[in-house]
């Protein structure tokens, strides 16, 4: 049994190199609970063997697909599988192992060749989007400019600097206080024990603060182009800065770019959101976007009071009533909605397009920029208690 | 108490998981199978996420039930800390004995504090519970929803699961002797760290198929008649193909057939179907999408692809 265990391990390897090739974030720990459960399991069946495997590889719902390709694509035809299971089934009296030449060589092939073909199948994919598509998305690659060493430190500064007025949530939980009003009973005793017992010294909790979640929703459209860059360093820096912080891209389709935002480097980050979107600069759908946003996201990332930042113009191509049914839901699903838009550039704005006059009341906060050069600009407009200025209200008055 | 004639044995392999879990009427997908066999045999936690009522949560219970364990529940919600869900001290019974020493005239104070601080004093939760011996052998500890706890709670948890271990400064680190068998179960409201996930075996919970929710249906409603039966799930089954905003879990679907063999329905009509359907669907946006004609349609279908079946 020595040399079909020898090369479990040695094809389980490899195939965790395929793996994670293949984008599934596999450890060197997995590899080796893998083979834990390969021997713990015995390879039955193939499918048993695919489970198993499964079980310990894949820890999100959505690598299940990776994996299944990985699989298919590295066991394929190979006659490995079929022979392994003979092996390693109990009653195999005289089968001798026909050991291939070079197996690692051709694990190898296998490998990369199975790079190539999912890589091919992803390009594929790109281009039968193409078709399904309306003649109104433009698909379009994004080249950010890279960004200078001043540029980012004046954006880390911008961000330290930025006191969000919507920005503290009561949580449930508890935390030492000097003077709050729930007695810790705990920290109480003691601090009694140390006088021995004879004085109590009343020690207090409050509730604590925390920093809700962050949900931005950035508009890529053609109309929103100039300052894609900016928000996205924006949302980079306060990705670096804060705990939970999602980020969507949409235009005419809607885009998770969170964990390519999570990239250290601005740059690596950008470059990794203009890789994973392609309408960047094209016509807007915020009704549809919306739509899935709620449908697939909301319930994923709405949690524990979220705020969500929508940044787009308003500028829909053809609102109807969809618009102002998701943008309700939208409303209605998360702790604050602020809606941050940046035509207000001109100081005499009024909210006159009618798919702004749709959305304006179902937002808890406009927030104005007049004049969106810098991030120093972006802050100041996100920052503090909004007050009349901020009040949907108040744009819609001015248009009645 | 459980007698201990009642304790099972681990399940030896897949098929006899699957057996094990059939046996408590509870009709598993082989994958879900081998990710429980593996977690039983390797000592590992089992992650289960999907969508609400898929019975993710019954798979504890169900295990509990058929290896004759006991079943410890954490029922997960914001704000649940270490007091709640690991262990407190009886304080009032700790105030109670330093006055006693005090009346008693104990000098001590290192000796006090040592008595006060003891396991006597010491209030388990159900994590705590979880670790200590237990004559029907390691219980099930069903950690629920996690993804409604905050994130503090879950780093607390990388200790528990990875070790089986719990610190309690006063008194030092409990150990369990013997692993138990821990199920998490997540809606996904919300992403878990990959570090906690790591440390489990993760298995999605998706729809079933069919036939799979077709056994189901027979299996956990007994009266109902095999037409109904079908005619049911073959409309669930639609209904899950449909753009709704919420599709129907499995939990739904016995509701709804329990409700119809509750009202002596024989086979489905349009009227009936929209009469209960808010025992399917909880949106009404989502009842509202199938007004007009819609339940029809539907039920036409299901019914042209049964006959087409015989």
């Amino acid at each position: 049994m020595q040399d079909p265990q020898g090369r479990l391990a040695e094809n389980i390897l490899y195939f965790a190199r395929a793996l994670r090739a293949a984008g599934i974030p596999v450890g060197p720990g997995a590899v080796l609970d893998a083979l834990a459960a390969v021997r713990t399991a015995g390879v039955g069946t193939r499918d048993d063997f695919y489970w198993t495997l499964h079980a310990v590889f894949v820890k999100r719902h959505e690598h299940s697909v990776l994996f299944d390709q990985a699989f298919r694509i590295f066991f394929r035809k190979r006659g490995y599988l079929d022979r392994l299971l003979a092996l390693m089934s109990p009653p195999v009296p005289g089968v001798v192992p026909e050991a291939p030449p070079a197996a690692s060589q051709r694990v190898l092939d296998a490998l990369f060749a199975g790079a190539e073909k999912v890589e091919r199948e992803k390009s594929e994919i790109e281009i039968d989007a193409r078709f399904t598509v309306s003649d109104r998305e433009v698909l379009e690659k994004k080249d950010f400019a890279q960004m200078t060493t001043a540029e980012i430190a004046a954006a880390k500064e911008a961000i330290k600097q930025l006191v969000l007025g919507f920005d503290e949530v009561m949580t449930r939980r508890l935390a030492p206080h000097p003077h709050d009003h729930i007695v810790d009973m705990r920290r109480t005793l003691r601090s009694s024990m140390k006088a021995g017992g004879a004085v109590i010294d009343l020690k207090y909790l409050g509730r604590r603060k925390r920093l809700p979640p962050i949900v931005a929703l950035v508009d890529i459209s053609g109309s929103m182009s100039q300052y894609t860059r900016m928000f996205l360093h924006f949302l980079h820096a306060m990705t670096d800065a804060r705990k939970r912080v999602s980020t969507f891209l949409f235009g005419t389709r809607l885009t998770n770019v969170s964990r390519a935002l999570k990239e250290k480097d601005p740059d690596e980050a950008l470059a990794a959101c203009s890789a994973s979107v392609f309408d960047w600069s094209g016509g807007t759908r915020i009704a549809t976007s919306l739509a899935t946003f709620n449908k697939l996201w909301a319930r994923r990332v709405l949690t524990q009071g979220a705020v969500v930042l929508l940044i787009t113009d308003g500028l829909e191509r053809d609102p109807d009533e969809r618009l102002g049914f998701e943008i309700d839901r939208l409303h209605r699903s998360c702790r604050r909605l602020v809606w941050l838009n940046p035509l207000l550039r001109f100081s005499g704005f009024e909210a006159k397009a009618r798919g702004i006059k749709v959305m304006l009341p179902h937002v808890d906060e406009m927030r104005p920029i007049h004049n969106l050069e810098s991030m120093r600009d972006l802050c100041r407009a996100l920052s503090g208690v909004g007050g009349r200025e901020t009040d949907p209200k108040t744009w819609l008055k001015r248009v009645a | 108490m459980k007698q201990p004639g009642q304790i099972k044995a681990l399940p030896a392999s897949i098929d006899e998981t699957l057996e094990l879990l059939a046996g408590a009427d509870y009709l598993a997908d082989r994958s879900l199978a081998t990710v429980l066999f593996l977690a039983l045999k390797m000592g590992r936690p089992i992650f289960l996420e999907g969508e609400a009522g898929v019975g993710k949560t019954e798979i504890g219970k169900v295990l509990a039930s058929t290896l004759g364990r006991r079943l410890i529940r954490l029922q997960c919600y914001e704000g649940l800390d270490v007091a709640a869900a690991v262990y407190e001290w009886n304080y009032a019974a700790q105030m109670i004995a330093i006055r006693i020493a005090e009346a008693g005239g104990e000098g001590d104070r290192d000796r006090l504090t040592h008595d006060v601080f003891s396991e006597r004093f010491l209030v388990k939760r159900p994590l705590l519970q979880a670790l200590e011996p237990d004559p029907a052998g390691p219980p099930v500890l069903l950690i629920d929803e996690l993804d409604r706890s905050d994130e503090a709670f879950e780093a607390f948890l990388l200790e528990v699961l990875a070790d089986y271990q719990v610190t309690i400064p006063e008194l030092g680190t409990v150990k369990a002797e013997h692993p138990p068998i821990a199920v998490i179960t997540s809606n996904r409201t919300r992403e878990i760290h990959d570090a906690l996930k790591r440390r489990c075996l993760y298995h999605w919970v998706g729809y079933p198929s069919a036939t799979r929710e077709l056994e189901i249906v027979r299996a956990k409603v007994p009266g109902i008649g095999k037409k109904l039966s079908q005619q049911v799930v073959g409309f669930v089954q639609a209904l899950r193909k449909q753009d709704l905003f919420k599709s129907p879990g499995v939990a739904e679907t016995l509701d709804w057939a329990t409700a119809l063999s509750e009202l002596d329905t024989v086979a489905l009509d349009p009227a009936t179907v929209s009469d209960t359907l808010g025992v399917l669907l909880k949106y009404q946006d989502d009842i509202a999408r199938l007004e007009g004609g819609k339940v029809k349609e539907l039920l036409d279908q299901v019914q042209a692809e049964l006959r087409a079946a015989e």
